[in-house]
């Protein structure tokens, strides 16, 4: 598919999306919302996996501690404010992308899958083990933070339509901001130490620093999709950082087609709703019980069959190989 | 903390570090040897739990039942290389993630077709149910020191086929370069099957010796698992050796944190992690 085409493609989409709620139900309404918060965590795993060749099986740690500060900062009974609380939950995450980032960073390859996910998991523990958010039955969030400008409420987030605004247009933000960040000479950086570390590093380029960059930049547009998600369902436990979760939007980024930013908005989607599909009782009855196995056997199946996702599917093979060496 | 105390948390951490080297040395050997990331290893160990619990109950013996464990697991690796790990050789490490992922769901699932979610007690044989004394109110269960000498012994085993064998020569050969071996007329295929299998048996085995001190419960691999990483990556990916020490360390690490700053002993073995990839980013026994 040329720019163009798929510009105009995208253009359709959103639209559609916009206009989504005049059609749908309240569920749907719900499962959309959460779909494309999951997007915003697809496409920031993106950056890392698909972009700069860095395969993290941890990244459900930075979604978790942004809800975690969501649900840490808003006090008992009265709103929290969007605009000091969003940024808050993304600092939170950069922060600790930066800590993480530069140890995980030393390492390449399998270490680097490995060690994400064994950070990932020390996360979990503090918020399962220590009191400080509560323990293993997490913390609720009993008034949806507030969006105001000079006093007006801009968006009323306890609304379902208008937050479902909110997240589209954070998607859209989130999708128009990598994709110019990835035009721009830092992103072909990027680019280039996926391909070749070692010719960038020759080439003067401080690779490391880069890498941490966009292990910096992931952490905190995937707090977005954390933040966004502990608003919507009021509240958070410690299963929010489990590797299941990170396995789940891994997944999202390569069932899409990696290294294409609408392919990771794709997975969000054909995951999500393969999960409601496979789990309906209406449609599988007793056999609905058991839709992980369906989805196990698929993911087999992407796996051996599907190297370059969804996204690849109606595309023309390019030259190399479908792992991106 | 008086000597028997210590002596007890002593035992408690080898013992604890001995059962995570059996499973993270299949882990070890199938990346050193194959080059593959296998997430599902801890389903293996939660497999082989299942496996002596349910088993036990139809033979009668904890003994018996990990006899036909065993074999059972062995069975189970060579099928799983065969129809689905030989495809992911070539493979780039992500849909080796992917694909072992996918298995986890499997298993899981399966697990709970089969069995249910429900924990169970698996009984110590009635020859190894007695305690040591060793003082008035202090004894030590002298099954975990029959596991702790049982994993001894197939530490010694390894050492002994990797070291002293043709087979483990060969694989060797095949961790270094695979082509040439393949030159020389060795069947590499069959090298790799043997090594998968061997690495699913020794996590199943790890499994069912655990049923009876841990007891048998669903969330059991992907605990183990990611404790495997931790000592894998201490250790040295692809040192047997590299993860006997790192596996000891890490048991030590987890059982006195847990006596000493019982607050933070989750995070500890990964600060041991941490520590560690400062000083060497590849592991302590880098090949």
């Amino acid at each position: 598919m040329n720019r163009r085409r798929s510009d105009i493609a995208l253009a359709a989409a959103l639209l559609a999306l916009a206009l989504f709620p005049l059609a749908g139900s309240t569920f749907y309404l719900q499962l959309v919302t959460k779909i494309m918060a999951m997007a915003i965590f697809a496409m920031s795993l993106d950056l890392l996996v698909g972009y700069t060749g860095l395969v993290s099986l941890g990244h459900a740690a930075f979604f978790g501690i942004a809800g975690y500060t969501l649900a840490l900062l808003s006090p008992q009974y009265e709103a929290a404010n969007l605009w000091t609380t969003l940024p808050a939950a993304m600092a939170a995450c950069a922060m600790f992308a930066l800590v993480t980032g530069a140890l995980v960073l030393r390492t390449s390859g399998i270490y680097f899958i490995m060690v994400t996910l064994a950070f990932a998991q020390m996360a979990y523990f503090v918020f399962h083990d220590t009191a400080l958010g509560g323990g293993s039955d997490g913390i609720y969030i009993y008034v949806k933070p507030e969006m105001k400008l000079a006093g007006r409420t801009l968006l009323d987030l306890g609304d379902l339509g208008q937050f479902y605004d909110l997240v589209l247009i954070l998607m859209t933000a989130v999708y128009l901001f990598l994709r110019r960040l990835l035009g721009s000479p830092f992103g072909r950086a990027l680019a280039g130490i996926r391909a070749n570390e070692q010719r960038m590093r020759s080439l003067g380029f401080p690779t490391f620093r880069y890498k941490l960059a966009a292990y910096v930049i992931a952490g905190a547009l995937a707090g977005i999709s954390g933040y966004l998600a502990a608003l919507q369902f009021g509240f958070v436990n410690p299963e929010i950082l489990s590797w299941h979760n990170s396995g789940i939007v891994l997944m999202m980024v390569i069932l899409g087609g990696m290294g294409t930013l609408h392919g990771a908005i794709i997975g969000a989607f054909a995951l999500v709703l393969l999960q409601e599909v496979l789990a309906n009782q209406a449609w599988f009855g007793e056999a609905a019980k058991h839709w992980q196995l369906a989805m196990g056997v698929l993911i087999v199946l992407v796996a051996l069959f599907l190297p370059r996702g969804l996204a690849g599917l109606g595309a023309r093979p390019r030259k190399g190989s479908a792992d991106g060496r | 903390m008086d000597f028997y105390f210590f002596l007890i948390q002593v035992l408690n951490g080898v013992q604890y570090g001995l059962l995570l080297f059996l499973v993270a040395s299949g882990l070890t050997l199938i990346f050193g040897i194959m080059g593959i990331i296998n997430l599902a290893h801890g389903s293996f160990y939660m497999l082989g739990a299942y496996l002596a619990w349910s088993l036990a109950q139809y033979t009668g013996s904890l003994t018996a039942a990990i006899a036909l464990g065993v074999v059972l697991t062995i069975a189970l690796g060579i099928a799983l290389e065969q129809v689905l790990f030989r495809h992911l050789y070539a493979r780039d490490h992500l849909y080796q993630v992917l694909l072992t992922y996918g298995l986890i769901l499997v298993f899981d699932e399966l697990r709970s077709m089969i069995w249910g979610d429900d924990v169970h007690g698996v009984a110590v044989p009635a020859l190894l149910a007695f305690s040591i004394p060793l003082t008035e109110n202090l004894s030590y269960p002298f099954y975990r020191l029959a596991m702790s000498a049982v994993c001894l012994v197939i530490a010694g085993a390894l050492w002994l086929l990797i070291r002293h064998t043709r087979l483990g020569m060969m694989i060797r050969a095949g961790a270094s370069n695979r082509e040439m071996v393949q030159a020389l007329g060795i069947n590499i295929r069959l090298v790799y099957t043997v090594v998968f299998a061997l690495g699913v048996a020794l996590a199943g085995f790890a499994g069912m010796l655990a049923a009876p001190v841990s007891s048998v419960f669903p969330s059991m691999g992907g605990q183990v698992l990611i404790i495997s990483f931790v000592v894998v990556v201490i250790g040295g990916i692809g040192s047997v050796w590299g993860a006997l020490a790192a596996a000891l360390l890490i048991g030590m690490a987890d059982t006195f944190g847990k006596v000493l700053v019982p607050e933070v002993s989750a995070a500890i073995v990964y600060l041991v992690m941490a520590a560690v990839l400062l000083w060497r980013p590849e592991g302590l026994f880098k090949r």
